[in-house]
């Protein structure tokens, strides 16, 4: 019976781990230093918002892992002896494997400004971070928010949520605009100004500023102004953790480096999740991804490898979701900040201004190439299948009802979007919706 | 605006107290004449030595009172029994109408000012409190602080409130002349409803009910406004509670019908096929009995499994049921406290199918006795081994007291999903021959569990979605709060061909990766 150790309790660690279960009786331990149990990471904001108790947001009720013979050892790995395939704890212990699994995830960056370590300066990733944000929000006034991605406006939500004041540093035009394209992003930031939040744009944090006793006061921003705070969240994205590597052999650029099958350059070391840089292209893929569902991906398919049957981490089209306050976003295929040169796209946004539809499909081909959805749920599977079968934009288009996920008694707008379509394109053959 | 809420706040607090207080409001005297025009014609000969004492005494509350009257009737009944003279023993009861006959004071003189004072005050004080979050919130999920706060998370407001509605609901099953002072408060709405009409506690009961239903039917509406499939099924308890549930059979009274309501059904309904009730209905005047007692049975035996194949069980569960009508707008605030553990879900289905069994057992007896005119069957007797304990334990205990009372502490199912033996019929339909199933959307799921959280029937929501898998859960009842939740679009209730249903356990990502059972 074959010893594999996993380290890293989140997602991707606990997909692998059941996956092998699933197939094998081998000896499993999953090592961690964060939590005790595995938790949903994503949830930590309702946490904080009163949404929901920690335990809630555990997915598998205390006994899952015993029952499931799924060792579960509390301590951080200090280091990695690759010749001896050992591992060395902070409690002392050696924990020694056949197979190692690293699924170490990723922790907040900080770009070396003037303050960053003062006291109430903080991210937001861990669980100690969600209790580090309960001591630092205790009875303040005013936060502000550096970089506008998810977490930030998360981060946002949150604090709202406790009154405290909010303001929102993004380096872009508009909130994640390099990622969403400008009609999107403006219409979030629209929204956002909206949740009272003030939102400056095209400005960067400067410095933060002490009160004298470690703590912050104010900070400074880009166009030199000012501003008083008493907590700042630094959310200006996260870096694969893998510190602790250093010595062990195992190959790492800004994250731990792997072929296709998820394998480090030591035989016997596989890494998944947000601390993986992969050395291999995948069209329209970044190489380091840090998100749930590529975590749960790489641990589905490191699990089947070590089990016998190896298999390539190829991931289908592209897939995220998130919720910017109360807009839910989905999006499928590829739709960049930018339209490349080939690129035709057709925007749709409704009256309301919280629904909006971004399509994209390649002018030559007419290949539909990928959606972005604000306020309108859509069927993961539909869109899965018109993009693997290179689905024309007019065959999305007639079709998407069919790809409607919104609540029954939902208001129904493709009527609307084919319209306006074919108004903007009154040259292209008419819709009719299936 | 916060203003306004925090006054409507105190308004309506302001009103609850004066209608908590109003219990110890008045004095209570037995005159001569009440004792004569009350008490019947052969029993006051027997009954007044008894109640010599009593007559044109006045007392300051109604717990002495009606105590007092109660051990006076005790004391002839004992007596009688000593004696061996049982045809001299009574049993009618009457503590409570004698207190409610006897009572004097403000609630007897201003009882409409009271009765516009409480309510009144009370709907536009909780108003004041719902109405002015369409201006301070925008519309979406808005479970801020839900789990910070003393009345939504087990907290002393939560237990202060579990408290008082438990002790609610043992004064009204159980010792209704304490509760009189309510009765007659609620009089002037009886008598405007039904003239001839007197208001009794299940009238009371009702009342409040319907009252709970609307005014916090109103705040679910605002709360889930964004979302149609929770603004129209809200609407509809709301409208089957006022009109079908509680006006209707009032007004059918009042034309000389039986009392009827048409959205009730057996085994809910557990007293249906008991001799009375088939008689009330069959011997009736005219055919509008007869009719009744058609749609009953016809309303379980072809109504569920039709518009449970079709819809779902939610059809009943969460559109059109008086508990469901409750615990979906008063009972909102607390659908996070059910339990999610998978013991939990073990003892639900011990309980409710044993509350199935029983129900159907019993009725089996009940209709032999009908039919067979007799009161026992295999030589035991049904109202004292069956009927008797089935009310008790399970109409009025598990329904009442746990089923609501315990809404603040266990969320606001917990008879639905431990008890109701029409829940559980409805469920073995929906389980295995029904349309209906929660959809889960490819890999997009993130573990987050607000679904679970959020499910008042207790259900693991999440382990279903995490795998991407369909939910078929006979407990379910389609509240649909799964969905609204979910912050990334995952759930979704949905009606379709019965084939794989189930679905397998797939979850959209990397090619050729396929999930085992």
């Amino acid at each position: 019976m074959s010893n594999i150790v996993i380290i890293g309790n989140g997602i991707a660690g606990v997909t692998v781990a059941r996956h092998i279960r699933k197939r094998s009786s081998d000896n499993i331990t999953i090592i961690s230093s964060e939590t005790e149990y595995f938790f949903s990471r994503t949830a930590l904001m309702y946490v904080y918002m009163g949404h929901m108790k920690f335990d809630n947001t555990k997915p598998y009720e205390d006994w899952f892992w015993k029952k499931n013979k799924i060792d579960l050892v509390y301590d951080h790995v200090n280091a990695v002896d690759t010749q001896n395939d050992t591992l060395l704890c902070r409690s002392g212990k050696k924990i020694t494997y056949d197979t190692l699994i690293l699924a170490t995830g990723s922790q907040p960056n900080k770009f070396g400004w003037p303050g960053q370590d003062l006291e109430g300066v903080q991210g937001l990733y861990s669980y100690q971070d969600l209790q580090l944000m309960e001591q630092n929000s205790k009875g303040i006034k005013k936060a502000v928010i550096v970089g506008g991605g998810l977490i930030g406006i998360e981060m946002a939500e949150m604090l709202l949520s406790r009154n405290i004041e909010v303001t929102f540093l993004v380096r872009e035009k508009e909130f994640w605009s390099n990622v969403l394209p400008v009609q999107e992003a403006k219409l979030i930031s629209d929204y956002v100004r909206s949740h009272h939040i003030d939102l400056k744009l095209e400005t960067e944090l400067l410095s933060i500023e002490d009160n004298g006793e470690g703590k912050v006061k104010s900070i400074i921003t880009s166009k030199n102004e000012s501003i008083d705070c008493q907590l700042v969240g630094l959310t200006v994205g996260v870096s694969p953790s893998i510190g602790f590597l250093k010595d062990s052999g195992i190959k790492t650029n800004r994250g731990i480096l792997v072929n296709e099958f998820l394998q480090t350059n030591i035989g016997n070391v596989y890494a998944i999740g947000d601390c993986v840089e992969r050395t291999y292209e995948l069209s329209g893929r970044r190489n380091i991804e840090q998100v749930w569902y590529t975590g749960r991906m790489m641990g589905e398919v490191v699990a089947q490898t070590i089990c016998g049957s190896p298999t390539r981490y190829e991931p289908g089209p592209w897939f995220n979701s998130a919720k910017f306050f109360d807009i839910e976003y989905q999006t499928y295929g590829n739709v960049g900040a930018q339209l490349n040169a080939n690129e035709s796209e057709f925007y749709w946004e409704h009256s309301s201004k919280k629904k909006a539809m971004h399509f994209i499909w390649d002018t030559a081909s007419q290949v539909f190439v990928g959606i972005n959805s604000f306020g309108i749920r859509l069927r993961h599977e539909k869109f899965d299948q018109w993009l693997r079968g290179k689905q024309s934009i007019s065959y999305v288009l007639e079709h998407l009802p069919e790809a409607n996920f919104d609540p029954e008694f939902s208001h129904k707008h493709e009527p609307e979007i084919t319209q306006a379509f074919e108004k903007q394109f009154p040259h292209s053959p008419s819709l009719s919706l299936k | 605006m916060q203003l306004i809420r925090i006054i409507g706040l105190n308004l309506f607090l302001a009103a609850l107290f004066l209608f908590l207080s109003l219990l110890f409001f008045s004095d209570y005297t037995l005159t001569k004449e009440i004792f004569q025009s009350k008490v019947k014609q052969e029993h006051q000969q027997r009954l007044l030595p008894a109640f010599e004492n009593i007559i044109d005494k006045t007392y300051p509350n109604t717990f002495v009172f009606a105590n007092e009257i109660k051990n006076s009737i005790e004391e002839h009944n004992s007596a009688a029994r000593n004696q061996q003279q049982w045809d001299q023993v009574i049993y009618d009861d009457y503590v409570g109408t004698l207190t409610k006959a006897s009572t004097q004071g403000i609630v007897v003189d201003y009882t409409l000012l009271l009765f516009l004072l409480i309510f009144g005050g009370g709907t536009l004080g909780a108003l004041l409190f719902i109405l002015p979050k369409i201006g301070i919130e925008v519309p979406g999920i808005k479970n801020n602080n839900i789990f910070h706060d003393a009345l939504n998370n087990r907290g002393w407001i939560g237990i202060l409130l579990g408290t008082l509605l438990i002790s609610f609901y043992i004064l009204l099953y159980f010792y209704d002349a304490y509760v009189t002072n309510w009765i007659i408060l609620v009089e002037p709405l009886k008598k405007l409803i039904n003239p001839n009409g007197d208001s009794s506690q299940w009238f009371l009961y009702g009342f409040l009910y319907t009252f709970a239903v609307i005014v916090m039917g109103i705040r679910m509406l605002i709360k889930y406004r964004h979302s149609n499939y929770q603004m129209v099924r809200t609407a509809s308890v709301m409208f089957f509670q006022l009109a079908i549930a509680f006006l209707l059979p009032e007004i059918l009274v009042r034309i000389n019908q039986p009392y009827f309501d048409f959205k009730n059904m057996w085994p809910l309904d557990y007293d249906f096929f008991d001799a009375w009730h088939i008689n009330m209905l069959t011997q009736s005047d005219g055919s509008v009995g007869l009719f009744m007692f058609v749609w009953g049975i016809t309303l379980f035996v072809v109504g569920v499994p039709v518009f449970v194949y079709f819809f779902g069980k939610r059809w009943y569960c969460s559109w059109v049921c008086g508990c469901g009508g409750l615990a979906e707008t008063a009972g909102d605030s607390f659908r996070q406290l059910s339990d999610k553990s998978l013991k939990a879900w073990k003892v639900e289905r011990w309980l409710i199918h044993a509350v199935l069994i029983f129900a159907v057992v019993m009725t089996g007896a009940v209709l032999y006795n009908f039919i067979t005119g007799t009161n026992s069957i295999f030589g035991i007797d049904t109202y004292t081994y069956l009927r008797k304990p089935y009310g008790f334990f399970v109409g009025a205990i598990f329904s009442g007291v746990v089923g609501t009372g315990f809404y603040p502490l266990m969320g606001n199912r917990v008879w639905c999903r431990f008890g109701c033996p029409l829940a559980a019929y409805l469920g073995f339909v929906q389980r295995f021959k029904s349309r209906f199933r929660i959809t889960t959307n490819g890999g997009q799921c993130i573990s987050c569990g607000n679904c679970s959280t959020y499910c008042e029937m207790g259900i693991d929501v999440r382990w279903y979605a995490q795998r991407g898998q369909n939910i078929v859960r006979s407990s379910c009842v389609g509240c649909g709060v799964c969905s609204s939740v979910c912050p990334r679009g995952v759930l979704n209730l949905e009606v379709k061909e019965e084939e794989d249903r189930f679905g397998k356990p797939i979850l959209i990502g990397n090619n050729g990766i396929s999930l085992q059972k």
